[in-house]
């Protein structure tokens, strides 16, 4: 019983750091990088992770997502202040929801649920998260 | 030419560059004639056909921002709405001269695999002027 408690507090607590918008939100982040998905928080890669991506814009996923200089550097140095500190996922181009985090926390969502139409991409938080958008992911 | 400097100067400093859709279609009007001596005025119906059609690669203009730009759009990779892209619709759109180069550098780029045309920038503003109609 006890075990459970714990297990029920941990699972309470760790989603609850993406749960509340601490963080304040960056312009041009959100600008340049919240118009084709969500500008997801910094939080939710490591900063090794955000550099692999920040390189290569040009070829983000497939699409293009240049920035020009001052805004890859405003946001480069903001996803570094505010980065995730836990292990960046192994491929080249690295993913969220490759991340173990990611996966523990949506281990409960079944798979026909991810192939909704509504749903398209694990990438679109808004989809399940209503108020992604403004920073909070709870569920 | 102290117009082409003033814009410089105003890209440089990051400003946001206040324009109306009128301007900066005009622009692409006089661009399109430098770079095409032949060229004789943007055509709206160029435009609809550039917009909706496929040029080589996964995507056209429409597959993201719908076949009118006066809807709502939705990524066609990650499903996240994207809001009308026709100025008749909305506002925002094409009121900001780098804001909108910044679009169509990146987009020409994944419909088309290079950039655009002035005539094809022209075109496409054309089509989306018309609001649907």
């Amino acid at each position: 019983m006890r075990t459970l408690l714990v297990a029920a507090l941990f699972a309470v607590s760790l989603p609850a750091a993406a749960d509340k918008p601490r963080l304040p939100p960056n312009p041009a982040y959100k600008a340049e990088c919240g118009s084709c998905h969500v500008a997801f928080p910094p939080k939710l890669l490591p900063s090794a992770s955000w550099q692999q991506l920040m390189a290569r814009l040009d070829r983000h996923f497939g699409s293009d997502a240049s920035l020009d200089a001052k805004a890859h550097e405003e946001i480069s140095r903001y996803l570094a202040a505010h980065a995730g500190r836990h292990d960046p996922p192994s491929s080249a181009e690295p993913r969220i929801t490759e991340t173990r985090w990611f996966i523990k926390e949506h281990d409960e969502v079944r798979a026909a649920r991810w192939k909704d139409p509504a749903v398209k991409s694990p990438a679109n938080c808004i989809a399940c998260h209503a108020r992604a958008e403004q920073g909070n992911y709870g569920d | 030419m102290r117009s082409i400097f003033v814009a410089a100067a105003m890209a440089l400093a990051g400003t946001a560059q206040a324009a109306q859709p009128g301007e900066l279609l005009a622009g692409y009007e006089s661009a399109a004639r430098r770079e095409n001596p032949a060229f004789s005025g943007v055509s709206s119906t160029r435009g609809e056909q550039f917009f909706n059609a496929r040029h080589g690669n996964e995507w056209s203009c429409a597959s993201c921002h719908g076949a009118s730009g006066v809807a709502q759009g939705k990524h066609a990779k990650t499903g996240k709405t994207i809001a009308p892209l026709s100025p008749t619709a909305n506002p925002e759109r094409f009121a900001d001269a780098a804001k909108t180069e910044k679009w169509f550098r990146r987009n020409c780029n994944d419909v088309l695999g290079r950039a655009c045309t002035s005539t094809e920038k022209g075109d496409v503003l054309a089509y989306l002027l018309r609001g649907g109609k």
